[in-house]
């Protein structure tokens, strides 16, 4: 039924998304381990099988400000950076967010040093929450291509006409080979419409991008109008989902996938490639302990998935959410956003906030069950946790 | 463009801001006998106020409503057809 089974790393996984996305222009500077992203669609572009301008750079600043550029004047353009590259695009970010200016790239999630480091996890795309880019966090090689995809529609459409980050985790995805589903050219296709942005960069039609307004209300009121261009993605997200399961006969829910959710009392949150692990965690905490939990993998952290949440967790017990990265004294940012969206809602489920994983230390399967039984037990005798954000380590 | 976005963009017009030829403290003084008719002034000028006249004797015409008296054309002219005198 028009696909064909191929083994990919993650990052080939991009690539060839990419290559069916029909891209433009690309423009990227080499950085662990996001490298074989680009240098897969270099020798596309060398072989004459993908039709696209590859813009060597000196920076991820000036990777960025290329695509940035190309995208302006109505190419479909696309990067791809991980860790220090990211943040040194960083302001990038904003200026592409703030044009409105479609534009998808992959970020492979690395540690930021020092020390230096290269493994998983989520503190560099952490980092650019605030920049008005929709972020969509991937489990596995095939969600990573079918989302890159995705991501091209949902980015162009009307409603949204914002940049979008696609990350899958260092190593554990980016480098690790599995079966994955590729879609014929004739499917993605028939799933993406031509491009579409809100304005187009033409010689002899002059416009001017980013001068200071002459009332400075207009300058809050496109910060609100990125607030809900952010609201409005939810549904598109959702379309973009019912739709690629038409042609592919792959959904993944819209927002948020629920795990074992039915019955559940307690539940599980997390996001990327160790929601793999989580499952395992609930099929044993349930098989054999008998537990009733769930899990929610939050699929797009931008935008957040504020009813979702509430719904999951308005009558449970418990919820342990478990973040790859930290806002110091603050805890992790899954964690302090989860807590507010129930406080909106007024819904008071005792919510305990896990760090670990940092830094790319590992995590089993065991390792999140032990630390569930834990707060599970605790909420059940207590009705509250007394601490409610844990450093984890594992392993013990 | 699209209705749905609030969108950062304007439309260049001319003197949007007001005659900023007033805050000139230099006035460039063009020479069309040494002007080789490079363009260099043309494409350097940050306020656009140098205009091509094709055909004329005068090459160029500096617009005094609008130039800043920057200096620019001046630095950039090869024949030193273009030279800066205090504004009085
Ligand atoms: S002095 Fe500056 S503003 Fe005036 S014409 Fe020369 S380059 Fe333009
Ligand atoms: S830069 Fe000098 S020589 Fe060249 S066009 Fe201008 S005035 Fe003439």
């Amino acid at each position: 039924m028009g696909v064909a089974l191929k083994t990919l790393t993650g990052n080939y996984a991009v690539a060839t998304a990419v290559k069916l996305a029909r891209v433009n222009v690309i423009s990227a500077y080499p950085i662990t381990p996001q490298t074989t992203i680009v240098e897969k669609l270099a020798e596309m572009v060398e072989l004459g099988e993908l039709k696209a301008d590859m813009i060597r750079v000196e920076s991820e600043h000036s990777a960025l400000a290329a695509v940035y550029g190309a995208a302006s004047g109505g190419a479909r353009a696309f990067t791809a950076t991980s860790s220090h590259g990211l943040l040194y695009m960083h302001e990038m970010l904003w200026w592409v967010a703030g044009s409105r200016i479609p534009v998808v790239m992959a970020v492979v999630t690395r540690t930021i040093g020092p020390p230096w480091n290269i493994w998983t996890d989520h503190s560099d795309v952490m980092d650019q929450r605030d920049t008005g880019w929709l972020i969509t966090f991937t489990e596995n090689n095939q969600e990573t291509l079918d989302e890159t995809i995705k991501l091209f529609r949902i980015t162009e459409d009307e409603r949204v006409f914002l940049p979008g980050i696609v990350t899958l985790d260092a190593f554990i995805l980016s480098h690790t080979t599995e079966p994955v589903d590729v879609p014929d050219q004739s499917l993605v296709d028939a799933f993406l419409p031509p491009r579409k942005q809100p304005y187009v960069f033409r010689a002899g039609e002059p416009i001017i991008m980013g001068n200071i307004p002459r009332d400075l209300k207009w300058n809050m009121m496109m910060r609100e109008d990125i607030d809900k261009a952010m609201e409005r993605a939810k549904k598109v997200i959702e379309e973009a989902d019912l739709l690629w399961g038409k042609l592919v006969g792959r959904r993944y829910g819209g927002l948020t996938e629920c795990y074992r959710c039915e019955d559940a009392k307690h539940f599980i949150i997390g996001v990327g490639a160790w929601v793999g692990d989580m499952r395992e965690a609930v099929d044993y905490l349930r098989e054999k302990l008998g537990l009733r939990v769930g899990l929610i993998k939050i699929r797009y952290f931008r935008p957040f998935p504020r009813e979702d949440i509430i719904k999951w967790l308005n009558n449970a017990m418990s919820a342990v959410v478990f973040d790859r990265s930290v806002s110091p004294s603050a805890g992790g940012p899954i964690f302090v956003e989860v807590l507010a969206s129930l406080a909106s809602a007024g819904v008071r489920t005792p919510v305990r906030g896990v760090i670990a994983g940092l830094a790319g230390v590992d995590v089993t399967p065991e390792d999140i069950a032990n630390a569930v039984l834990t707060s599970v037990s605790e909420a059940e005798e207590l009705g509250t946790f007394k601490q409610s954000v844990l450093w984890f380590y594992g392993g013990e | 463009m699209s209705d749905e976005s609030v969108l950062p963009l304007a439309r260049p017009m001319i003197g949007v801001s007001g005659k900023t030829g007033s805050w000139r403290l230099q006035r460039p003084l063009y020479d069309s006998s040494k002007c080789i008719k490079c363009r260099l002034c043309w494409l350097y000028c940050p306020d656009s106020t140098i205009d091509i006249n094709e055909g004329s004797a005068d090459f160029i015409t500096i617009n005094y409503d609008y130039c800043k008296g920057c200096g620019i054309c001046s630095n950039v002219c090869p024949t030193k057809a273009i030279t800066m005198a205090p504004e009085g």
